[in-house]
Parts: structure tokens; sequence; C-alpha cells
């Protein structure tokens, strides 16, 4: 059994089911560490990508063009983006209880719509997952080659947009504008910035961002829809936002990990592998919570995180 | 950093002005507010809401059998969401009654089955306990990650409740599955540990009465004692709690075995009086549910009583809203997260520090 | 440059009125800024100084009244609005974002710092040019939070320089200086006039106000109690128009006669780090006696707070150790430390208080978990009530009753409150980290008051303030601190306000 381990195959497939795995996670978390950044914590991505799942799926069912059930999913996501923002910015609320009602509203909304559109059929709905486009000459690398440049173009997409993000954060106005809201509000309002309309902005980024991550599950893996389909991987998204310190660069590495762990619970399910399946289902979970022990310790990140800001103090 | 006193400068209007009116008339609101929402939903999905809210309150209110019914499931909510008020009076966002109802659940329905040699009296006993170890071992975990270790509590207690409900699917399909039946079952609990019925000829079991009782129990925990008071100061202000003295670490983790305690109960009130076995999947998101209901409550314990019921009636009348008028179930999940998106707007807001 | 008419006034504000809520922050004020003028608005805390800068910066719109930059009358509605018209302020509590580099915080919000990308080479040259040009050193490519709070004030300033402003607002700069960096700030003032600006200085110092400003205006309650030429009044006279009445220079302070004087503190050899890894404490060392007061005088930031934090039991030294009363308490929790006779007032207000606990649960915070305030974990709530009132009565806080919530008090009330609750203990140590910190004058003089009165009753009592003039009257002994060493110790009749700031600022006595 040890030896199937060790196959180029089994490396190269792992590999790249890591990256595919990865990527609904990584640009989850992306939106919400632009959104954190600027002192939003928005709990409730977990649901939002469970609508921009169902979203993508229902448009790409209908229309048959799977990217513009990614559109239909992203603008599905923003608009729950715009709720959280309005609700904490606007309204000052909670948001961590902001966050949890927005989870349990879109498992509710999803399985509701799921059943209403869908009906409780035997057969479940299929749809076209969107293809792989290879990369000439450095797909056919061996290992590397499948792993890195074999993959569908939102995997592309995903992992361009830490490079773009590092820079954006560094370097460009908005970047630092957003910064200087997350980490002290009032030094912000006293330079002229518009607090409220930045954060209600990277609301409706982030939730974007997350109904993008969760169209990626039934549009680009599985080809389709199913309440439990992105199961926890709104929770992993916030774990690797703060496992990766809120840097891009460190974002990636946390959704590697990640990916790995899911693409691992696949291999060892596909190869029955001498462990209960339920053991092994338990292991991304089991994954997240030893990382969060010992990566992710309270006291860091945006100083005005979660804190809703107005001129009042008292 | 905190402000100085002479920067008392007024909400520049980027907010609505906060509209005065005591806790009860805002519940109230919120109620309302969240099935007018719901009615619209239903509507829309071409469904007679007037049908649905009318089959949904017939069958939880209608008659003996449904009041008792609702009851049968306001107990564990009523027990979680005491579990949840007190975990969240000190700011500690416990996500995690779900997993700590399958820990009670597991625990008890071991006691009740395996442990023949105890005497039939105390079995009961020692099977409820049994199930509030488990929910205390479970809450304990990320308790004292969160105290020690300022390990973030929202993540910590999800990924255990995952973790939870698959631990349960292999224990009934594994080394507890009842070989006789079909289904993935544990054996029957002895029946010297089933929770007694209470009104004969329905399922309203002794579990209800344990639960009221525990909520005027944690009420007067909160206000009358002094670890009560610990838990408060904790959850407003840490840092002057601990400047006065108040043991901020040994509170948080007495709070989270306190919470994951009177969750684990829930579980084994469940299993003892409802199910009478193990069973896979046995809380229908009881734990979710109950952060609804403490937070309806505004965190009062006796409140949860009374929000535990709401609640309950909503899961109760579900099925029957589903027969009568074609509503999915899931709609009584979406009223549910409207209700805790409104409750987020009254909810204090954390200060800087 | 432009010609500046010197004969009318730069700014005028006239009838300015403005309430919040139920508070009338400034009523019918009138308040006139001539060209070249340094200007200085003094009142006692809560008179309305800030507010009145605040609104003609945009921060708050008046209810009534008008504003009038060089002869025309202008609305501000933002600080945005402000700068348009010249007008920066240095706040009290800088501005600043501090794990942002100095040039990204002085340019943050300028419309032409660039499209896209951020613009660092013109603003850092330009940032080179004014800081040289007005003897400002600061490097723009350090990050804030490295900086100290003379420099983040540096960057205030010329935050305010690159936006082109004419008029300056200072509010209250010199909290946070040393004297010696008081006197290169007022030095830097002087050349900001002499280059064409304005300056309005917000203080309640008297001393400051005389030596820098050319005109005062004194505030309270308010309302505009007089605007007159600092060349012709003096402390006295400032004094009764800011207060309304005598004020008194010097508190009444007894030689203390008691001759048994034990020893109730004693600090060997401290040593700690604060949060940021940075040795914060340095082989400190003193004895406090009972019946006495000594004081730490020093810039804030300097180790003063990590000290009374290790005292506390909040923050652990790694080397040295401390008794109280002959008992080592290096190693206790801050439960234990109480319960042996300590009290504390903590140098912020809100860390001791609850906002949203009532007053009787306030009053809680430091004993609810003995008798006779509860038995075996279960609280005596007839005793708290009683304990509350006696305290509310006895130490004159003013509430409508024990039960409302202690973020209603007033500021003074509160830290009243905190003092009350302290010392009503009856410790035998007293820990007070600024007591009267953010407190109006009769609150001040009250808490002074009581402090020599507990003194002369045979309290051992730590002070620490950045108030010289509060230090100086109250103290027996001054100890200054500086970057976490004590500098010199000081005997009251040798202190002098040029003796201490030597030491506040680092050289050995």
């Amino acid at each position: 059994m040890l030896q199937q381990f060790f196959t180029i195959s089994f490396i190269t497939g792992f590999l790249a089911s890591t990256l595919r795995m990865a990527s609904p996670i990584l640009i989850t978390a992306l939106g919400e560490m632009v959104n954190e950044r600027a002192g939003i914590m928005n709990l409730g991505i977990e649901g939002i990508m469970i609508l921009g799942a169902f979203t993508g799926f229902v448009v790409a069912f209908e229309t048959g063009n799977p990217f513009l059930g990614f559109i239909c999913g992203g603008i599905a996501g923003a608009i729950l983006g715009l709720l959280m923002g309005v609700v904490s910015v606007r309204y000052q609320a909670n948001q961590i209880v902001a966050g949890l009602g927005i989870w349990i509203l879109c498992q509710g909304l999803g399985s509701l719509l799921n059943r209403h559109v869908f009906g409780l059929s035997a057969t479940r709905p299929e749809i076209h997952t969107i293809t792989p486009v290879a990369i000439p000459f450095l797909s056919r690398i061996p290992i590397i080659g499948d792993t890195l440049f074999n993959q569908n173009i939102i995997v592309y997409l995903a992992f361009l947009l830490v490079p773009f993000f590092a820079f954006f954060f560094t370097r460009s106005i908005w970047g630092l504008n957003i910064d200087a809201v997350g980490e002290q509000p009032r030094a912000a309002d006293a330079a002229g910035l518009n607090i409220s309309k930045i954060r209600i902005s990277t609301s409706v980024f982030g939730g974007m961002m997350a109904g993008l991550g969760g169209a990626y599950m039934p549009l680009a893996l599985y080809g389709i829809y199913t309440d439990d389909l992105s199961t926890g991987l709104g929770w992993m998204a916030i774990a690797v936002v703060v496992f990766g310190k809120w840097k891009p660069w460190g974002l990636l590495g946390g959704a590697l990990i990640f990916g790995a762990a899911n693409a691992l619970q696949f291999r060892l399910q596909a190869m029955n592998f001498p462990l209960p399946y339920q053991f092994l289902l338990m292991i991304p979970f089991i994954v997240t919570l030893i990382i969060v022990i010992f990566f992710v310790r309270g006291d860091s990140g945006p100083s005005y995180l979660t804190i809703p800001y107005s001129r009042s103090e008292n | 950093m905190t402000n100085p006193q002479n920067l008392n400068i007024q909400t520049k209007i980027n907010r609505i002005p906060q509209i005065k009116m005591s806790k009860w008339f805002s519940t109230i609101l919120i109620i309302l507010f969240a099935f007018l929402l719901g009615g619209i939903l239903i509507y829309l999905i071409g469904a007679n809401p007037f049908l649905a809210y009318g089959a949904l309150l017939q069958a939880a209110f209608g008659d003996m059998n449904g009041i008792a019914e609702t009851m049968v499931k306001a107990c564990p909510l009523m027990l979680a969401g005491l579990g949840i008020a007190i975990a969240y009076r000190a700011k500690f966002w416990n996500i995690g009654a779900e997993g700590q109802i399958y820990a009670g659940g597991i625990a008890s329905a071991i006691a009740g089955i395996y442990f023949t040699a105890v005497p039939g009296i105390i079995l009961l006993p020692i099977t409820l306990l049994a199930g509030l170890l488990g929910g205390a071992i479970l809450g304990f975990i990320p308790g004292i990650l969160k105290a020690r270790y300022k390990v973030n509590e929202v993540i910590t207690t999800i990924m255990i409740n995952y973790v939870m409900i698959q631990l349960t699917a292999y224990l009934v399909t594994g080394p507890m599955r009842d070989s006789s039946s079909g289904i993935t079952i544990s054996p029957q609990l002895s029946k010297a540990a089933w929770l007694p019925t209470v009104i004969p000829k329905t399922r309203f079991h002794l579990g209800i009465i344990l639960a009221i009782l525990a909520a005027f129990i944690v009420s007067w925990l909160v206000y009358k004692t002094v670890l009560g008071y610990q838990i408060r100061a904790v959850g407003e202000r840490a840092r002057t709690a601990r400047f006065a003295g108040i043991p901020v670490e040994r509170t948080i983790v007495l709070t989270m075995i306190i919470s994951g305690s009177l969750a684990g109960l829930a579980g084994a009130v469940e299993v003892s009086g409802v199910q009478h076995r193990l069973v896979e999947a046995f809380s229908p998101g009881y734990g979710f549910l109950s952060i609804a209901v403490a937070l309806l409550a505004n965190l009062e314990p006796i409140g949860v009583i009374i929000s535990s019921i709401l609640f309950a009636a909503l899961l109760n009348g579900a099925d029957a809203m589903q027969r009568a008028a074609a509503v999915p179930i899931p709609v009584i999940y979406v009223i549910e997260g409207v209700v805790i998106i409104f409750i987020a707007l009254r909810v204090l807001h954390k200060e800087k520090d | 440059m432009n010609l500046i008419d010197t004969s009318k006034p730069i700014v005028e504000m006239l009838g300015i009125t403005k309430h919040f809520g139920q508070v009338i922050a400034n009523e019918d004020v009138t308040f006139t800024l001539m060209p070249g003028e340094i200007h200085g608005l003094l009142g006692e805390n809560g008179a309305g100084k800030t507010t009145l800068m605040n609104i003609l910066y945009g921060l708050h719109q008046p209810d009534s009244g008008k504003i009038f930059i060089n002869g025309h009358p202008i609305t501000i509605k933002s600080p945005h609005d402000a700068i348009q018209y010249g007008i920066g302020m240095v706040h009290q509590h800088f501005m600043q974002v501090p794990t942002q580099k100095v040039v990204d915080n002085i340019i943050l919000g300028l419309k032409n710092a660039g499209r896209f990308i951020l613009d660092r080479h013109t603003a850092r040259e330009r940032l080179i040019r004014l800081s040289e040009s007005f003897g400002l050193k600061i490097d723009p490519e350090a990050y804030i939070w490295q900086l100290s709070i003379g420099d983040r004030q540096r960057v205030e300033i010329l935050k305010a320089l690159y936006r082109d402003i004419k008029v300056l607002i200072l509010d209250e700069p010199t909290s946070v200086l040393t004297p010696k960096e008081t006197e290169e700030l007022f030095h830097t003032i002087r050349k900001l006039v002499e280059s064409g600006l304005s300056v309005i200085f917000i203080t309640h110092h008297l001393e400051e106000a005389l030596s820098i400003t050319n005109q005062v205006t004194v505030l309270r309650n308010g309302k505009v109690v007089g605007t007159i030429p600092t060349r012709g009044t003096n402390k006295t006279e400032l004094a009764s128009m800011m207060v309304g009445r005598e004020v008194l220079f010097r508190l009444e302070h007894e030689i203390n006669q008691r001759n048994e004087k034990q020893e109730i503190l004693i600090v060997d050899g401290l040593s700690a780090y604060n949060d940021r890894g940075i040795l914060a404490l340095q082989d400190i060392s003193f004895k406090v006696m009972s019946g006495e007061i000594v004081g730490i005088a020093g810039v804030d930031g300097n180790g003063q707070s990590e000290l009374v934090q290790v005292l506390t039991g909040i923050r652990s030294a790694f080397k040295g150790r401390f008794w109280v009363d002959g008992i080592d308490l290096t190693r206790a929790t801050p439960q234990a430390i109480l319960m042996h006779n300590v009290g504390h007032i903590p140098e912020n207000l809100e860390d001791g208080l609850i906002g949203e606990f009532s007053l009787i649960d306030n009053f809680m915070l430091d004993l609810h978990y003995v008798r006779p305030y509860s038995h075996r974990g279960i609280l005596d709530h007839n005793r708290m009530v009683e304990n509350a009132r006696q305290l509310i009565s006895q130490y004159d806080i003013r509430a409508p009753n024990e039960n409302i919530k202690a973020r209603t008090l007033s500021g003074g009330n509160k830290q009243k409150m905190i003092v009350a609750r302290e010392i009503s203990r009856n410790p035998r140590l007293l820990l007070a980290a600024h007591p009267t910190r953010g407190v109006d004058i009769g609150a001040e003089e009250y808490i002074q008051n009581l402090l020599l009165k507990k003194r002369a009753e045979g309290m051992a009592i730590l002070l620490i303030s950045t108030k010289l003039d509060e230090i100086m009257s109250l103290s027996d002994r001054i100890l200054v601190m500086y970057r976490g060493r004590i500098m010199g110790e000081i005997l009251r009749e040798e202190a002098n306000i040029k003796k201490i700031g030597l030491l506040m600022a680092g050289s050995e006595g």
C-alpha cells in the first residue's frame, strides 16, 4: 500500500489536485483579506460561497455557459457582501453576529432554492465543468507541467491574483487607503477618506470573491450541486487569512496547505485507505484545527478589525 | 490608547439615530419582521404564506400533542441556548454547541447502553451526567485554547463540530452499531436510562422540566454569584476585570466548561428522552438554532425559555408547513438567519481597548 | 508670498454656539486671529477649546454663528474644506497610521498623490525640502511606530505644512513632551510665524500660555471670559479667569510628623520587557515609606506604565523583586496583590471601571469575592448597595442614584468613583497612576487633597503623573524615570522644574 504513495502518477495527481482544491479557498480568502484589512470581518462567507455555488450552477445549467455562471455567482456574492457592509458600517452592527446570521440565512436560502428549482428528483442535474487549459510547452514538463500549467483558467487567475494584491497593497493608493481605514480609521477620516465608502466597497468585493470561490465548486470541480458542496471552505478561508497574516503570499501558503488536506482526503478515499471514511472526511477539519492552534493566534491583524467607526467616542 | 474625555464628539449622521425602545419591544419587532420577510419569500416561491404559517401554528400549538411536541423540541434548544447565553456573556463566541450536543449524546449513549453493571436507579443520573461531562470536555478545549493561547474560538468550535458529526456517524456505523437493525443506529439504551415521560401519550419527558429548572439556576448563577459577576465583567471589559484581580483566563475556561456542559446535557436529554438510542445526525441543527435562541433572548436565561419555545414551534411546524403548503423546510433557517442579522444590529459591538 | 494685510484678521469666528445633546460646549463664542499671531486658547478640561477648534477644522458644524477667512464668510464642512482654506490642525492624539511610513501618512488622502500608483518619489523630495526649511528633522522612510512622540508630533506638523496651510492649530501639544522638547517646539512655532504662518495654541497650562503666546483668549464653561494681550497679564489673573475663583497654587502639605516610618514598598532591581519585546524597566530600585508620597515624574512612555503593571501583577519582571509590607509579591497574581492591601488607580480611566455596569457593581470590582460582600460565592446584594450609597455620598459623586450605568457619569465623577473605591479599602500602599488625568479642576483639587489626607493618615502612595506641578506639590520625594531607568531622586525641598526637566530628558542630574 505504502509504495502507492511514491509513484509519479500519485504525486503528480496529488499536486495537481492540491492546486485545484486550493483555488476556491484562495479566491475567497483573498477577498476576505481585503475586507479585513479595511476592518470588516465577514463570518458569513461560508454561506456566501453556498449561494455563489448555487447561483453559478443554476445559471450554467440554464444557459449552458459556465463562465456566465461564474459571473452570476460573483454578483450574488457581491449582493450579500453589500448586505454585510451596510449592516456593519451604516448600522454599526456587531460583525460577528451579523456574519453568523448571513451564514445561516444563506444556508437556508441555498437549500430552499435548490429544492424549489430542482426539486427532490433522484437524478442530479449535471453540467459540464470548465476544462483545463494547457499552457504550451510548459505543460509538458514532468510533474510540474501537469501541476502548474495544465489547470483550468480560474486556477491561473487565482494564483495570479496573489502577486497582484501584493503589489496593490504596497504600491497603490487604494491599498494604502484600505490599510489606513483598518489600522487607524480616525487618521483616515481626518485625512478626508470616506470610511463608509471604503468599507462597504471592500465588503462588496469580499462577497464577490466568496461567491466566485463558491461557484468554482460546481463549475470547475464537481459538475453537480448539492447543499454541502463547499462545506467548511469558508471557515478555512477565514483561518487562511489569519494564517497568512493578512498578506497575499502568506495566504497562498495557507490555501495550499488546505488544498493539500482536501486533496489528500479524496485520494485516500479513492485508494480505499484502511481508515473508516468518516475519519478521512475529518482530515481537512483536523488540519484546520491544528493550523489554527499552532499558527493562528488572536492578537494580530488590523487594529480596528470588527470595530465599527463613528465620530462619537464614549 | 483610549480617548480622552474632552473628545466628546457627537455622531456624524452616518447611521440611523438610535431609536429608543425596550428590549421586549425590539424583540417582538424582530420576530414580526423576520416572519414578514419569510412570508414574502414563501410567496415568491409560489406558496401561500397564510396557509403555511397557519399550518405551522396549528401543528405547534393547535392541540395537546402539538404543544407537547413543541416542548420536546424546545428542551434541547433551551439547554443549549442557556449554554450559548453564558458563553456570549463572556464574549466567547461559541459556535460549537452542535458538536457539544453530539459529544453529550455519544457519552450518554455509551453510559446508557454499556454501563450494565450500574444499578438501575442511578443509571439515569449517570447517563445524564455522562452527557454533561462529554459536553464539558468539548467546551473546555476551545476554552483553554482561547484563554491561554488566544486561539480564535469561532474557527475551533466550528471545526470541532464537523469532527463530532463525523465521529457520531462512524460510531453508529461501526463499533456502536446495532447489528440487529438494518439502519445505522446504536442499540437501545437500557430502560433504566430513559428519561420518563411526564404526560402520557406524548413524548413530553422529564428533561423538559430539567431544562426549565436549569434556566432558573443559570439566571441565579449569572446575577447572584461571584462567578456570574466575573463572567459578566470579563465579557464587558476584560482589561478592567484583569486590573481588578479577576482571573480572566480561569473565568473564560470555567464559562466554556459550563457552556459545553449545558449543550452536552441537551444531547444527553435527546438521546435519553426522545431517541432512546444514538442515531446518526440526531440533531436537526439544534446547536445552531440555539445561537439564535440565546441572542433573541438577549442572553437572558429566563428569556431563553421563551425564545426556545418559539424556535421549537418553528421546527415542529416546519414539517406540517411542508405538507400543507409545499413550503420546503429550509425556510425556517432563512427566518432564523434574518432574526440573527437583526439581532446583530442590537448587540453592542466590542470597544477598542 | 501673499501680501497679507496685517491689520485685518485672518480668522474670525463670530457667535459660535454648539450643543452636544444637553451639554453646551460653546456658547456665543467670538474668536479672532490676526496674521502672524500666536494666539493662546486657554481653559480647563471641558471648557470648550477643542470643540471650538474642531469647528474651525470642519470636524463639527456649529449650531449657529459665522466663520470668516480673510474677511470672506465661509462654511467648513469637513477637514478637507478647512485645508482648502489654509487651516491645519495637529490634534492631541495624533492622526497617524502606526504601521505605515512617514511619507505614506503625510500623503494619505491627498488628491495629487498619484492616480493608481503612489508617487512616493515626489512626496519624499517635497517632504525633505519642507523639513529642512523649517528645521523639522524627519526620515520619510521611517515607520511611525519607530518614532518617538516628539518626532511623531513633528510629522503631524509637517503634514499640515505639506498642505500649504496658513493657520496652524495646535491642540495641547506639550502634554507629551519633556521640558526640553517643549522648548524646541516653541522654537519651531516662532520659526513658522516668521515664515508667515499664524498659530492657535490650545492649552490648559498657564506658564506655557504666558511664555509663547502674543494674545490669549480664556474660555470657561463654553463661554469666552476675555481676550487679552499676553504681555499685560499674569498667572493669577489668567487662573482666576479660567476657574472663576481664587486658586491656591500650593496645597497644604504638612511635614509628616509620624515617628515610626515603616517601609511599605521595597523595589529591588526590577527589570521587565514591554509588549514589543523592548526593555522597558532596567534595574529599578526604590522604597516608599508609610505616610509618604513618592512621585514618579517623566514623560509618558518611559516605563512608568510597565512599572505599575509589574507592581499590580499584570506583567512579570524577568529580574528583580518587590515586597509590600515585607511580603514578596513579585510573582503574585493581581488578585493576591489586591488582597495584600495594595490599591491601584489605573492610568487609563476606562481600565478602572466597567461602563455597562451599575455604580453598585463598579464599586465591587476589587471586593466582590470577599466578605462581607459575598459568602461562599454568593453575592450579598444589600451590602453592596449600602456600600455604594455610602461611597457616593462620602466622596461627593454626582449621580442620581447608585443603579445607573457608570458610563453616564462625567469624567471627573468616574475618576472620583475609582479613587473612592480604592481608598475606601484603606490600602497600605496606593499606586496612583495619573489620578487627575482628564478631570476638571474641581475634581482634581479634591483628589489631590484626598491623597494628602491619606498620606497624613499613614498611607504609602506611589504617584505617577506627567503634571509637574502636581508632582511637585504632592510628593515628599521625586524620582524621575527615563528610558526605563531612574535617573535621580530629588527631595521636595530641592525640587525645581529645571532639575527635573534635565533628568526627564535623560541627562544624569
